[in-house]
C-alpha cells in the first residue's frame, strides 16, 4: 500500500508539475466555482439573516397568532385580553406583545432617510432586545427607543440623541421625536434595520389608516410566549390552544419558515448553489475524461511495463484531489479578498458552518466527477501500447 | 533435466472468432531462446508476429500452449501475476509513445526500478551510467519531447534493460528512424543483450536489421515457417531482400 501511494504520488505530481499551466487553468476554473458557491452561500445566509434575525434571537419559545392568520405576523391581530388569557396558561413564564410596522427615520443634514422596521415591544418583557450599550426601555408609554446595531451603523446616531420618525397616519405625514436610550446587537426584521419603542408609544406613532386614528384599543400583531420549561413546547402549545380562543401558536422555527418570502428565497439560493456545484462536477469530470482519452497510449505503456491497476487508479484520483484542493484554496482566498471590499450594508454573511459545508461539498465534487475517468483509466488494455486493442 | 532456455514456447495458439469463422492468429508455434541470444521475429503484416510478441510479453493469454519464462508458465498465470512478470522479468520497447512524456530520460529509466521497489542509490547511479553508455549523458534531464526519435528509442532500451530482466522485447524499434540511426540502435541493443546475457527478441519488418541477430524466426499466416540459424543463412536473407 505504501508503495502504491509512493509511485502513484510520484507519477501524479510529476505530471501535474510538468503540465502545470494546464492544470492551473483547471484549478482556476474550480476557484471561480468556489467563489461563486461561497458567495451564494453567504448571500443566502445574509438574506436569511436579514429576514429572521430578530425572530431567531428572541428569548421566547412560542409565538401566538390570531387563528387562521397562516403564521403571517403582519396579518395577525391580537387584542390585550388575549395577553391576559395566555399569561394564565400553565407553563407560561412571560408574555410580551409585539407590534410590527414600517417607518422612515429622518436623519439630520442631507442624509437619505432610512427605512426601518418599527417594532413595539413591552419593556421588561420578552420581545425587548437586550442592549449592548445604554439602557433598556423605561415604561410602556415613554418616548424612548432602542435602535439595533444596523440602524446605529447606517444613521450614525448615538445614545442620548433624539431621532425623528416619519409615518403616515390617515392622509397626513406625522413626525415623532424619540430619545435613544440604548443600542442592541443586530436585530434586523424583514430585511430592514430595527428600532424598538415601548408598545403603547408604538401604538400611538405607528402608521394608521383614517379609521384607526381614533381607535383607542391597542392591538398587537402577535404575542411572544416564554416558557418556564423550554422543553415543554408541545404541552404548553396544546394548553394555549385549549384555553385561549381564536389563537394559534408556532415555534420560532415555524415562524421563521412562514416569514414572507423566506423559504422561497432560501430554496432559490440553495438551488443555485446546487446547480453551481453540479456545473463544477461536469467541468472537472469533462476535463479529466478528455485528458484520459488523450493518454490512452501512454497509460497502455505504463501498464505494459508492469504498472499495476491500483497505481494507475490512485494516480488519477490523487491528481483530481490535488487540482481540486488547489482550486478551492485559491477560490477561498479570492472570496476572502472580495469579502473585505464589501460595505457592511451588503447582506453577505460568512457563517462558519455554512462555509464549511460549502467547502466540503466543493472538495467532494472533484473525486466524484473523476470516478468516470478513473474507471476508464483502469479499463485501458495494456495491449494499447502495441497499437492493438 | 535443467532448463537451458530463458524462454520456451510449446505449441502456442491464439484463435479469434470472426464473421468468416475461426482465425488462428498464431498457430502451434514452438520456439526457444537462450540467455544471451538475440533473435528476430519477422514476417509480413498479418503473419501473427505482433500477436506472438503480445503473448511472449505476458500481455495476451494464448488460447492453448505453454509460454515458459524462467521456468514459469505465463499462459497459466492470472492477470496479477502476469503484471508482476512484466514488471520483474520482462523489458519492453515499443514502436511509438514509448516513454512517459512527463518524466525525464533518467526518470523514465528509474521508473522500472521504482515500480519494482528497487530504486536505491546504486540504481540511480546505474541508470545514469547506462544512459551515458547509450550516448545520452547530456540528455539525462530532458523530457521525451525534447529528444529525437533515436534518442527516445535509446532511452527506451535503457528502460528495458535497467532492471535486469530475463527477456527483452522490442517491437519495431526502428520504425520511426532513418537507416543510419536504425542500424545504430539495433547494434547497441544487440551489444547490450549479448553482454548482459539476456534473451532478446526483436519484431521487425525490416530484414536489414537482422544483420545483428543470432537467429531469425520467420512467420507466415500464424505459423513459424522458417528458422535461420547460421550467419550465412541470415546474411543471405538480409541481402536477398536488400537487392
Amino acid at each position: 500500500m505504501k508503495q502504491i501511494i509512493q509511485i502513484s504520488g510520484f507519477l501524479a505530481l510529476k505530471e501535474i508539475w510538468r503540465n502545470r499551466s494546464r492544470f492551473l487553468l483547471v484549478s482556476l476554473v474550480i476557484a471561480l466555482i468556489t467563489l461563486l458557491v461561497l458567495f451564494i452561500a453567504a448571500l443566502g445566509e445574509g438574506l436569511g439573516n436579514g429576514n429572521r434575525e430578530y425572530i431567531s434571537k428572541l428569548d421566547a419559545e412560542l409565538i401566538t397568532y390570531q387563528s387562521k392568520s397562516d403564521f403571517l405576523i403582519a396579518a395577525s391581530r391580537l387584542s390585550k385580553d388575549r395577553l391576559a388569557a395566555i399569561r394564565r396558561v400553565d407553563g407560561v413564564a412571560d408574555v410580551g406583545m409585539l407590534g410590527t410596522a414600517n417607518a422612515t427615520l429622518i436623519l439630520p443634514g442631507d442624509v437619505e432617510p432610512l427605512k426601518v422596521a418599527l417594532l413595539g415591544v413591552q419593556p421588561g418583557h420578552t420581545g425587548e432586545p437586550a442592549v449592548v450599550q445604554g439602557q433598556q426601555l423605561g415604561t410602556d408609554l415613554s418616548d424612548e427607543v432602542i435602535i439595533d446595531k444596523n440602524t446605529a451603523l447606517r444613521s450614525d446616531l448615538q445614545i442620548g440623541e433624539n431621532l425623528t420618525i416619519r409615518v403616515t397616519q390617515g392622509t397626513k405625514d406625522e413626525f415623532y421625536t424619540l430619545r435613544i436610550v440604548g443600542i442592541s446587537d443586530g436585530q434586523q426584521y424583514s430585511l430592514q434595520p430595527s428600532v424598538f419603542v415601548p408598545f403603547y408609544a408604538w401604538d400611538r406613532i405607528k402608521p394608521k389608516s383614517e379609521a384607526e386614528i381614533n381607535s383607542s384599543n391597542p392591538v398587537a400583531n402577535v404575542i411572544l410566549v416564554k416558557l418556564i420549561d423550554p422543553e415543554a413546547i408541545e404541552e404548553v402549545s396544546a394548553n394555549i390552544a385549549a384555553q385561549v380562543n381564536n389563537v394559534e401558536t408556532a415555534t420560532l422555527k415555524e415562524a421563521i419558515q412562514a416569514l414572507p418570502g423566506y423559504s422561497a428565497q432560501q430554496s432559490t439560493l440553495n438551488l443555485q448553489g446546487g446547480f453551481t456545484l453540479f456545473i463544477g462536477v461536469l467541468v472537472i469530470g469533462g476535463f479529466f475524461q478528455i485528458q484520459i482519452l488523450q493518454k490512452v497510449a501512454q497509460i497502455g505503456v505504463l501498464k505494459a511495463i508492469g504498472t499495476a491497476n491500483p497505481i494507475i487508479a490512485m494516480a488519477s484520483i490523487l491528481q483530481i484531489v490535488v487540482v481540486t484542493m488547489v482550486g478551492v484554496a485559491i477560490g477561498g482566498f479570492m472570496t476572502f479578498l472580495f469579502s473585505l471590499s464589501f460595505p457592511p450594508t451588503v447582506p453577505i454573511v460568512f457563517n462558519g458552518t455554512t462555509t464549511a459545508v460549502a467547502i466540503i461539498a466543493l472538495l467532494m465534487i472533484g473525486p466524484l466527477s473523476g470516478l468516470v475517468s478513473t474507471r476508464y483509466a483502469v479499463r485501458i488494455e495494456p495491449l494499447k501500447a502495441l497499437g492493438l486493442s | 533435466m535443467m532448463n537451458t532456455y530463458a524462454l520456451e514456447t510449446e505449441n502456442v495458439t491464439k484463435t479469434y472468432q470472426s464473421e468468416s469463422g475461426v482465425i488462428n492468429a498464431v498457430d502451434e508455434v514452438s520456439l526457444q531462446v537462450k540467455p544471451g541470444e538475440f533473435v528476430a521475429l519477422v514476417g509480413p503484416s498479418g503473419s501473427g508476429k505482433t500477436t506472438m510478441l503480445s503473448i511472449l510479453a505476458a500481455l495476451l493469454k494464448p488460447t492453448s500452449g505453454k509460454v515458459i519464462l524462467d521456468g514459469q508458465d505465463l499462459a497459466a498465470m492470472n492477470e496479477k501475476d502476469r503484471v508482476a512478470m512484466r514488471r520483474n522479468k520482462i523489458g519492453f520497447t515499443f514502436q511509438a509513445n514509448n516513454l512517459v512524456p512527463y518524466l525525464s530520460a533518467v526518470e523514465n529509466v528509474e521508473l522500472m526500478l521504482r515500480l519494482n521497489g528497487r530504486l536505491d542509490k546504486t540504481g540511480k547511479i546505474r541508470s545514469r551510467e547506462l544512459l551515458a553508455r547509450l550516448g545520452l549523458a547530456e540528455r539525462l534531464h530532458n523530457l521525451p519531447g525534447q529528444m529525437s526519435g533515436g534518442q527516445q528509442q535509446r532511452v527506451a532500451i535503457a528502460r528495458a534493460m535497467i532492471h535486469n530482466p530475463s527477456l527483452v522485447l522490442a517491437d519495431e524499434p526502428t520504425a520511426s528512424l532513418d537507416t543510419e540511426r536504425a542500424y545504430q540502435v539495433v547494434e547497441t541493443f544487440a551489444g547490450l543483450i549479448h553482454e548482459q546475457n539476456r534473451a532478446g527478441i526483436m519484431v521487425t519488418h525490416d530484414l536489414r536489421m537482422c544483420e545483428y541477430v543470432d537467429r531469425v524466426f520467420q512467420m507466415r499466416d500464424g505459423k513459424l515457417v522458417q528458422i535461420y540459424s547460421t550467419k550465412s543463412e541470415i546474411m543471405e536473407l538480409v541481402k536477398g531482400r536488400h537487392d
